[in-house]
């Protein structure tokens, strides 16, 4: 049986719907792990404790994308008396060097809710931290800057750990109402997505695809990179829309400085109905200010007037490296640069132009049968579930 | 016969073939009935070693050379592998010589070896991608360990002089050099005659799977007495050269593929010279197309063609719509957005080689399948043209 610990931070600071989030984040947690063994979720003392037959491994890689947890530690847990604590703290020190290189000095640090444990935290801190040294002469025992830090929590029970891994912070998922986002397959999408729904939004993600002005390897690409974002989110509903006929149109009849914008503007509309389809109530794009000539805020104000809904840029002031950076961290970069072309790029013209007015855009979209081909685009769209990567079905035998 | 789903006309035979149903059922016998280890005592064994055997001695014959000058490897990379680095691990000499074309698995070898403290000469090509005996002559030195040329161009299908080479090379080696010759022929075999023997070749590397046979088998030819260094550890398997239990259902597959190109050769390749012929009539056709590959001195299964102002990738999904199946210079480069290294070295600019498609036929393409594959370029063309103007 594996134990592991989450804290979480920003619910923390919630007044009276509390209890709403952290109903959420546990549902979440529980969720998450449904599949790795019967497992116990509880909420106590300000944290949630997980207790599951599974790997320790398997169930950190799992939690460290919780949405809502700041930090997680795998935790022994011992009856609340110092021989069991004592021992506790052996086995946990002997797993970490067993597995951790380098580990020349320790300590311990005890923090003592239940006041009537009969010492003080100093006291069992020294006891323990005596045994310990006995047990592993090689160590040495230092107050600043241990190699290994052993925690002592006495509540209930002792919880003792060695080990805090970071989580992605945030809200719970599914408590921020829905959105739907534009994926493109590129680096910035993905990451604005992330950034979305690690506020709480529940993200419903949509790709425009032109075959053949694209191929079927650059939807892969984004099958690919949501399944690592439903890592973080559960099962997610991506929309795949048809929109080789909406592409070839605007090539045909829309001058080629302003083709960019009015792709964007067709992808706004089609993202507005299907908003409306599935009851969502924004659209999250990774647009960002200046990154390319046609992200200018003429651009967005162009783009903004085609749909009654909120256009969320959750990247609209980050620098590229940021992006790469954190795009890198979530895991969807090694996916968003291969070479497979988006429909943004293969069409793109030498010299967009970066401060459309209003009125040209409406201008140079005069030729095109917007309905007719929003209608059509919709129609021919499909709508796939993607699981995690970890929760593919297992694989069948023979074909 | 054709073989193609019905609809599907498959025209990137240089990239991959499909296998022929005899070599389908060489790998199943393989798979469910001979299935033994051929070094085992008892009678399975036995009868895979007898497949293994028929096999080497298909093969061999296809080359003219003798059965047990024949190795069996996990393919074209492999064979290229063991090769180089077979000669590397136990040369003579310090210099190495290539030509500015040749397919990644041979590149990458001798730029490792160069950084490794060889000498590496890489021989410019002319505008259609062949390289010069003189030139070879002229880069050659007192210490030059190798010489690694392709028989048959991947993108362009243009031939190169391997008996010029071979005979050149020959006179001098007669002088005491150490001089050892390398052909990769992975893109020649069924398509033209392949003579190591008579053109002094030391070493020559197949891929089954580009002749109807399996995929993850291939075989590299070495030329008795010729010293190489192993490239793994174990058994005595391929005479230590290259140890692991044999991989017996591809091996049979290969066989297959091999019996399959040995029983007509000639007018196969004959009928696939027709075709690319037809085909580049056809092409020649279309507006500002211009065919790479030479008219002669090329292999009968490419043809390899720049539609100026297309972009080829887009023009490969359009054709794939209309079911046909092409490539944008070499399968292995069409995952990378940068262009084609051969494309470069024969002069063609970035952009030209970014609007460049490689057609290959195979011995089982129809005239017809050509004709519906033009018509369908013909449109594909002119319908992306019309969208970036």
């Amino acid at each position: 049986m594996a134990h592991i610990l989450l804290r979480y931070g920003e619910i923390h600071l919630k007044g009276q719907n509390q209890r709403f989030f952290l109903d959420a984040l546990v549902r979440n947690v529980r969720e998450s792990i449904a599949d790795l063994g019967r497992a116990q979720v509880r909420h106590a003392f300000g944290r949630i404790l997980v207790d599951s037959p599974a790997e320790e491994e398997a169930l950190v890689g799992r939690l460290r994308k919780i949405f809502g947890v700041v930090s997680l530690s795998p935790v022994q847990v011992a009856s609340p008396a110092l021989p069991d604590i004592a021992g506790a703290a052996v086995d946990i020190v002997g797993a970490a060097l067993g597995t951790r290189p380098g580990i020349a000095t320790f300590k311990v640090d005890t923090r003592r809710a239940d006041k009537r444990f009969p010492l003080t935290s100093m006291e069992t801190s020294r006891e323990v931290g005596q045994t310990v040294q006995h047990r592993f002469p090689q160590l040495q025992a230092r107050m600043d800057g241990p190699d290994l830090l052993v925690r002592i929590d006495i509540r209930d029970q002792a919880y003792l750990s060695s080990e805090t891994i970071p989580g992605p912070g945030g809200l719970p998922y599914g408590t921020g109402g829905r959105a739907l986002a534009l994926i493109s397959g590129g680096i910035d999408s993905p990451v604005a997505s992330w950034l979305g729904a690690r506020r709480g939004v529940t993200i419903i993600p949509v790709h425009f695809h032109s075959f053949p002005f694209t191929s079927e390897r650059s939807k892969e690409k984004v099958l690919d990179l949501c399944r690592v974002l439903a890592g973080y989110m559960g099962p997610l509903g991506v929309w795949i829309v048809f929109f080789t006929d909406i592409q070839r149109a605007i090539q045909l009849s829309v001058p080629d400085g302003l083709r960019v914008l009015v792709l964007r503007r067709m992808m706004m509309r089609i993202a507005d109905r299907l908003a409306e389809q599935d009851r969502a109530t924004a659209v999250i794009t990774g647009e960002n200010l200046g990154q390319v000539a046609s992200q200018t805020i003429e651009s967005i104000a162009a783009i903004n007037a085609v749909t009654r809904l909120p256009v969320l840029r959750p990247l609209i002031g980050a620098d590229k490296m940021e992006i790469v950076a954190r795009a890198e961290a979530i895991g969807t970069y090694e996916i968003s640069i291969r070479p497979y072309e988006d429909c943004c790029s293969l069409f793109v013209p030498p010299h967009p132009r970066t401060q459309p007015g209003l009125g040209e855009a409406d201008e140079a979209e005069r030729g095109l049968p917007i309905s007719a081909l929003i209608d059509t685009a919709v129609q021919r769209s499909e709508r796939l579930t993607i699981s995690p990567r970890w929760a593919r079905d297992t694989l069948p035998v023979g074909s | 016969m054709s073989h193609a789903r019905a609809g599907e006309i498959y025209l990137d035979n240089a990239a991959t073939t499909k296998p022929h149903p005899s070599v389908v059922e060489s790998v199943t016998r393989a798979l469910t009935v001979d299935y033994g280890n051929p070094s085992s005592l008892h009678g399975k064994g036995v009868a895979a070693e007898r497949l293994v055997a028929e096999a080497r001695e298909a093969l061999a014959w296809t080359l003219g050379v003798e059965p047990e000058d024949v190795l069996f490897t996990s393919g074209g990379t492999e064979a290229n592998s063991l090769a180089i680095r077979g000669v590397g691990g136990v040369a003579r000499g310090r210099h190495l010589i290539t030509t500015a074309v040749e397919h990644s698995s041979v590149r990458v070898l001798l730029q490792r070896l160069a950084a490794q403290g060889f000498a590496l000469t890489e021989l410019p090509v002319d505008h259609y991608g062949r390289v010069s005996a003189a030139h070879v002559e002229q880069a050659l030195r007192a210490d030059t360990a190798l010489v690694s040329v392709m028989a048959v161009n991947n993108e362009l299908g243009t031939v190169q002089p391997i008996g010029d080479i071979g005979r050149m090379l020959q006179r001098h080696r007669a002088a005491g050099r150490p001089t050892l010759f390398h052909v990769d022929a992975v893109q020649g075999w069924g398509k033209i005659s392949l003579r190591p023997a008579a053109w002094s070749v030391d070493l020559m590397s197949l891929s089954g799977h580009k002749g109807h046979g399996p995929k993850g088998v291939g075989a590299l030819y070495v030329r008795r007495g010729v010293p190489l260094a192993p490239q793994l550890g174990g058994g005595e398997q391929e005479r230590s050269l290259r140890p692991g239990t044999e991989n017996v259902p591809g091996i049979a597959g290969l066989g297959a593929a091999a019996r399959l190109l040995a029983a007509d050769f000639d007018e196969s390749a004959a009928r696939m010279r027709t075709l690319a012929d037809r085909l580049r009539e056809q092409i020649g056709t279309i507006p500002d197309a211009r065919i790479n590959t030479p008219q002669d001195g090329a292999a009968p299964h490419i043809v390899n063609a720049t539609f100026g102002g297309v972009r080829g990738e887009t023009l490969l999904h359009r054709l794939e719509q209309d079911g046909v199946f092409v490539s944008t210079g070499s399968a292995c480069h069409s995952h990378t957005p940068t262009p084609s290294h051969v494309l470069l070295a024969i002069g063609l600019s970035t952009a030209d080689a970014q609007s460049t498609l490689r057609l290959s036929v195979s011995r089982f393409t129809t005239t017809e399948e050509i004709d519906a594959a033009a018509v369908a370029l013909h449109h594909a063309v002119a319908e992306l043209r019309a969208l970036v103007r």
